[in-house]
């Protein structure tokens, strides 16, 4: 996995709560392979462009400034909905490496942490506050800095953000997750072996017959 | 009472296997269901050299891309792939595959009850976000992305947070004519979408008591639509009556030994949620979503809301969107929107309980604009055929389809078309959700076929049901 530790990069804000995983990736694309090469182009592919594949010019990603942003400052609940972690995928081929928002879906919020990506929760009144600097002058960077857990606004007012020590030594260090989970076989083989001495029910009857 | 403690708390501390930094733990997993969706996390795993750890607490079963009719385009040659790659896997791996052909094949929300896989005080996982479904037995169930899918089948463990709790409990009885789906609507429309993001939701009351098992699980099969990774609902004689003697379900000393101990799940009285949340059985109508978030959910007899009466400058602006995505008029009376199609089925809704009561509305009755059932599993498909409902819903000129998601997840060819409104079962009401442009209105069983007999949303107690 690829790690972070500190990324400057411009970024785009989007205002619309509840953006949900099938506007970010919509459900035919999730056949495909997250290695194909037009894969950034499945990220908002429907909101972002129009059935002959010319792009919707009132879509963010489309204006001066915004294209290849980045970094997202979305609102409310961003990434809510379907489990699909090619929404991740989608946003990490389009070169997100990061989304701030006052709150993000649950899983979604773990897809980020598996791919690279680093999900930030500022308080609303935060959060919106850095759309209305990017609003106002297209193009702006933002800096997330994971080390520091620090955003610094393009105003250049620095903000404070919580992770958990975990999953900030995963992502500094871009650990692979199973890697480390297997390093604990003994713990879980000593759980498995008292569970099925303690709680036989919780093992299901072979083949169900 | 500093010891009384949660339902949640129950499940979740004996299966804690580790304690990690940043209080996060590693959780053991008693059960992961897969789909043909999740066959990605098959071939990442086979690729770094990694093993199945426990195949014998996988199953797996066809359901996102199968064709739920000979008439449906079906799945293209990328959708039949991953069909027949989770055909592989799994032979390869000696999971059990319920798979095309096997009568007991469904939607996997469906299956894992109807086999005897999921039962209380178990954790549960699947790479889908309708996984909390299971948790109406009292099993911890959450969905989960393709990389955690891979990490369980490798170590049969998640890294997890532990989340917040909150309990919501409808209390008294549920009037005429509304049923589960108008229960999860309004307490959807109540918190709201993000309402219980971190938490793990408790439902409780009077009114969750007295449901069915079909109906707790349409409750909480919608927890994520209110933000909530897990949904749980206290196990009873109820529950215990349905597990009893399924194929999967736990008998002999072991089923002794698992009532035992799943009679001590339920919340301790005094026990203390993060938050808590009540809702009067009585004050629920039958609703209909009139936007694109499970949140915009109204009672059938309001009026599509009017953006310039909210306060909010970005709600007035996301409900502008929404309407304008759907295509109505604030002051629209609800009851007097067309529909052009009737989709009755998904994880949400396509249980024996869920056809009963559309097929109650119907009976007698003519389908006016194109409608279809797609029950759950081939065994409801089954059961509902020896009780005749297929003879109720064919001779009103519905289709009788086969069992999968079909309509709810657009990417199977079942699929709605541009500016199409659909009455839908379904879960989510999301610009495109049902193809490109389609219109979704959420509601129940009941109401879906009303809606189907009259052509337009209709309060489903005005035709008597």
């Amino acid at each position: 996995m690829q790690a972070f530790t500190r990324v400057t990069a411009v970024a785009v804000p989007i205002d619309l709560p509840n953006v949900d995983t099938d506007r970010v990736i919509p459900a035919r694309f999730l056949r495909k392979d997250k290695n194909v090469p037009e894969y950034a182009s499945f990220l908002f592919h429907d909101v972002r462009f129009n059935a002959d594949g010319s792009e919707k010019p009132e879509f963010i990603l489309n204006r001066q400034g915004f294209r290849g942003a980045g970094i997202v400052v979305a609102a409310e609940n961003f990434g809510c909905g379907s489990s699909r972690e090619a929404a991740v995928w989608a946003l990490a081929a389009y070169g997100v490496r990061s989304v701030i928002a006052p709150s993000l879906g649950d899983i979604f919020h773990q897809n980020c942490f598996k791919n690279g990506l680093l999900p930030v929760i500022l308080p609303a009144d935060v959060a919106a506050d850095l759309r209305r600097q990017l609003h106002a002058k297209p193009g702006l960077t933002i800096t997330v800095d994971l080390e520091a857990q620090t955003v610094t606004a393009p105003e250049g007012a620095r903000h404070r953000f919580d992770v958990d020590a975990f999953r900030k030594e995963m992502l500094l260090n871009g650990r692979d997750e199973i890697g480390l989970t297997l390093g604990y076989e003994a713990q879980i083989a000593e759980f498995e072996a008292r569970r099925a001495r303690e709680m036989a029910w919780a093992v299901p009857p072979r083949a169900g017959a | 009472m500093s010891s009384a403690r949660t339902m949640f708390e129950k499940v979740w501390a004996p299966h804690v296997v580790a304690e990690g930094p940043g209080g996060h733990v590693l959780l053991y997993i008693d059960r992961h269901l897969l789909h043909e969706g999740t066959t990605a996390a098959f071939g990442r795993l086979a690729k770094s050299g990694r093993r199945v750890r426990r195949p014998d607490l996988a199953f797996a079963t066809a359901d996102h891309y199968v064709q739920t009719s000979p008439a449906s385009p079906g799945p293209d040659a990328e959708g039949r792939g991953m069909i027949e790659s989770l055909a592989r896997y799994t032979a390869d791996q000696h999971i059990v595959h319920f798979g095309v052909g096997d009568a007991r094949r469904g939607i996997v929300h469906v299956i894992g009850p109807e086999q005897g896989l999921t039962v209380p005080g178990v954790t549960l996982v699947c790479g889908d976000s309708h996984t909390a479904t299971h948790g109406a037995f009292g099993a911890l169930a959450f969905g989960i992305g393709s990389s955690e899918v891979e990490h369980v089948l490798a170590t049969q463990t998640l890294w997890q947070k532990k989340p917040l709790t909150m309990r919501i409990s409808v209390e008294g009885r549920l009037a005429t004519g509304v049923s589960a789906k108008d229960v999860i609507l309004a307490i959807i429309a109540t918190i709201g979408a993000g309402g219980g993001v971190g938490h793990a939701i408790e439902y409780a009351g009077s009114a969750i008591r007295a449901m069915s098992m079909d109906e707790r699980m349409t409750v909480c099969n919608m927890s994520i639509e209110a933000g909530a990774r897990a949904g749980m609902i206290a196990p009873d004689a109820t529950t215990f009556a349905f597990i009893e003697g399924r194929p999967f379900a736990p008998r002999g000393d072991a089923w002794a030994q698992a009532l035992a101990y799943w009679k001590t799940l339920p919340t301790d009285a005094g026990a203390v949620f993060d938050r808590e949340v009540t809702l009067a059985a009585a004050d629920i109508a039958p609703t209909v979503t009139w936007g694109t978030s499970p949140q915009d959910a109204l009672p059938i007899t309001a009026r599509v809301p009017d953006p310039e009466a909210v306060p909010d400058a970005g709600r007035r602006e996301s409900m502008t969107r929404a309407l304008a995505y759907m295509g109505l008029r604030p002051g629209t009376p609800l009851g007097e929107i067309a529909v052009n199609r009737v989709f009755i089925g998904s994880c949400t809704n396509s249980r024996l309980d869920d056809l009963r009561a559309a097929a109650r509305v119907v009976k007698g009755r003519r389908a006016v604009v194109p409608a279809w059932v797609v029950p759950g599993s081939g065994l409801i498909k089954r059961a509902a055929e020896a009780e005749g409902l297929d003879r109720v819903f064919v001779d009103a000129g519905f289709e009788w389809r086969d069992a999968g998601c079909s309509m709810c997840v657009g990417m199977n060819g079942d699929l709605a078309g541009a500016g199409e409104r659909v009455a839908s079962t379904s879960n989510r009401n999301f610009e495109g959700r049902q193809g490109k442009g389609a219109r979704t209105h959420l509601m129940s069983p009941a109401m879906a076929a009303a809606a189907a007999v009259t052509g337009r949303l209709t309060d489903v107690r005005a035709l008597g049901a």
